[in-house]
């Protein structure tokens, strides 16, 4: 039972969307009410918090009574890897520069798939790179360093 | 005539060398994505949307409709050609198309998809000229009142007509509200839900969480699942349908049309909805039913005649009533509001250059789309054999440089990263983030709507009642959250959006 539990669909749905709202109406509490006719800063969200908890109940009973599992497969490395990749590429672009960045987003997005050859993925990030250059720098002119300081 | 007019008007607009090229530059990237797997209209657009912030609005909504019904066109190619849907919308047309294809008939069944589409596009840009204005001028007598209940209207139909769970889609839309209050109140000035982070001080910017949500999880997703093969056919044949085909495509063309139109309007329906439903009407309706899977030509028609409906009439409730049915009208909206333009009834007064230049330009997409598509098949079959683990870092790349562009803020980047692996739970737990989207992008609206409409009103909320057009809406909503409850209805739909 309790196996089953753990991979109930929407169980897990309700029961984050419980704890969304429930989140949402605890940061809300500071923010002022109002009145219906002066609404304050807090009315709508708490509203909604309040509507997202019930939403929530309601879909965690419907999982309670059909059990649909969580399924699909999903490749762990993607899920570390790509978002990595992408903060990577952000501090990147703040910190350093336009082309170390994109060598970053190309390398580390090519790094969470299955099959990763060196060679292609050389090739691959000249020719990527050369794109957005052409494309975004000269094209459209976005204001980014190629190498800090150029 | 005032529709003459205005149609002239707008065909000048879309004639100017630079819409056209746009037109062009868009409805080629669209049919491109149509094409290719694993990537849709809903990422392109969303990726793409900072570069629309360089050029001026009505290049931009040209180029971004040119990609929107642009992958229509193209996902039918691969349909009928490889048996590889390059778009949901596109899925049910590789059931009859695929098997003319196998049969040597690849030639008509893409001949007939493609004037289907025309034929469709045409109709619609008819359409939204004649019914665009009168229902503009009709909204322009909303008050605060009216608006907060036909968004409300909107959200509770987009949610409820929306694939998969109703109350998971419900729960999404509010959560897509919560999602667009952070930031700092407009009416009052209070920063809310920013947790400390300056950044968060003029809110979540929607390209971020639209590549987050809609690019990254779908690489992520994909990266997931074994690869598949395509499997192609030999023979295009002949690109003429014969004269018996084009006698049976007709009425499914029309009927297709009719019904893509209608479901276009309303929020929450989806061209791949359209295009299924078509499936089904014809073939309940053909004289012989046990065609259908063996190479009906009606399977082919219909469905085309009506994604295309589908997808171009959803522009009319986003630009006349400034209420975006589906997810990709979120981020036009979007897009809209970051160029300064707000959607609605005062588009038509204020800036008609954009409304009627936009409708003359999809119908110029259209007509390129016909002559692209047909002579450059072979392009777009040999794209195919590109292998998705050199596509999908392209496409990160193209997502990275669209989100921080945005703002110059890497800040967006790393929330792009979080939405995406949000997306990735939202979608195992079966919930859908389109809905999510349309909260997210009229959350503030809908508030500020509410605030008025309760001033006005000196705090009474049966004032959405107490205005016949407000109630009607109310009414609306109400009835099509019951109808959708019953067993029988809730069965059907669940049928076709599944």
């Amino acid at each position: 039972m309790k196996q089953e539990l753990s991979k109930n669909k929407d169980v897990w749905a309700g029961v984050m969307f419980i704890a969304i709202g429930a989140a949402a109406m605890f940061i809300a509490r500071d923010y002022r009410f109002g009145s219906a006719l002066q609404m304050g800063p807090g009315y709508f969200p708490r509203i909604l918090g309040g509507i997202l908890i019930l939403f929530g109940v309601a879909i965690t009973a419907v999982g309670l009574k059909n059990s649909e599992k969580i399924a699909g497969r999903i490749s762990l490395r993607a899920v570390i890897v790509l978002p990595l990749s992408l903060i990577l590429f952000g501090y990147l672009m703040s910190h350093v520069s336009l082309l170390p960045a994109l060598v970053a987003v190309i390398w580390g997005a090519a790094a969470a798939g299955r099959q990763f050859k060196l060679l292609e993925v050389s090739l691959l990030t000249v020719l990527l790179i050369t794109l957005a250059v052409v494309v975004f720098v000269w094209g459209l002119r976005l204001p980014y360093p190629l190498i800090k300081g150029f | 005539m005032e529709l003459f007019h205005n149609l002239i008007f707008g065909f000048s607009i879309a004639f100017s060398l630079q819409n056209l090229l746009y037109c062009f530059i868009g409805v080629l990237v669209g049919t491109l994505i149509g094409v290719l797997p694993g990537i849709g209209p809903l990422a392109t657009i969303a990726m793409l949307l900072p570069v629309t912030y360089g050029i001026p609005p009505v290049a931009a909504l040209i180029m971004v409709a040119g990609i929107y019904y642009g992958a229509m066109y193209g996902g039918s190619t691969t349909s009928i050609l490889v048996n590889l849907p390059g778009e949901t919308a596109s899925v049910i047309t590789c059931v009859d198309g695929y098997q003319m294809a196998r049969q040597g008939r690849a030639g008509a069944a893409l001949a007939i998809a493609a004037l289907g589409s025309f034929f469709a596009g045409t109709v619609c840009t008819l359409i939204i000229a004649m019914f665009g204005p009168p229902l503009a001028n009709m909204a322009l007598k909303f008050s605060s009142v009216e608006y907060f209940s036909l968004m409300l209207m909107g959200l509770v139909t987009a949610a409820v007509l929306a694939q998969g769970s109703m109350l998971k889609s419900l729960a999404m839309t509010v959560l897509g509200l919560l999602l667009g209050i952070v930031g700092t109140d407009v009416a009052i000035g209070v920063k809310r839900f920013t947790f400390g982070f300056s950044e968060l001080a003029d809110g979540i910017n929607f390209v971020t969480i639209a590549v987050g949500v809609f690019a990254l999880t779908e690489i992520i997703c994909n990266l997931g699942d074994p690869e598949e093969t395509a499997v192609f056919t030999s023979e295009v044949g002949s690109l003429y349908p014969s004269r018996q085909e084009l006698k049976q495509s007709i009425f499914p063309i029309i009927r297709g049309t009719s019904l893509g139109a209608f479901l276009g309007v309303l929020p929450g329906t989806t061209p791949a909805i359209a295009a299924f439903s078509s499936y089904m009407l014809e073939k309940k309706l053909a004289k012989d039913p046990s065609r259908f899977g063996n190479g009906a030509i009606e399977g082919v028609a219909g469905p085309e005649a009506a994604n295309n409906a589908d997808a171009q009439c959803k522009f009319i409730p986003m630009l006349t009533l400034g209420i975006p049915a589906s997810g990709v009208m979120a981020l036009m909206l979007g897009a809209l509001m970051m160029q300064g333009i707000t959607p609605g009834p005062t588009i038509m007064t204020q800036k008609p250059d954009l409304f009627w230049g936009l409708i003359a330009s999809m119908w110029i997409g259209n007509l390129m789309l016909v002559v692209l598509n047909l002579p450059l098949l072979g392009i777009w079959v040999r794209l195919l054999k590109v292998p998705y683990r050199i596509l999908f870092p392209a496409i990160m790349m193209f997502a990275a440089i669209g989100v921080y562009s945005t703002d110059n803020s890497a800040f967006d980047v790393y929330l792009a990263a979080l939405f995406g692996i949000l997306g990735l739970a939202w979608r195992m737990l079966g919930c859908s983030p389109i809905p999510m989207m349309l909260g997210f992008v009229l959350g503030p609206m809908l508030e500020e709507n509410l605030r008025r409409a309760l001033q006005v009103s000196e705090g009474d909320p049966l004032v959405f009642l107490a205005r016949p057009i407000s109630c009607a809406f109310i009414i609306v909503t109400v009835l099509v959250l019951i109808l959708m409850m019953l067993p029988a209805i809730r069965k059907r739909h669940d049928d076709i959006a599944n």
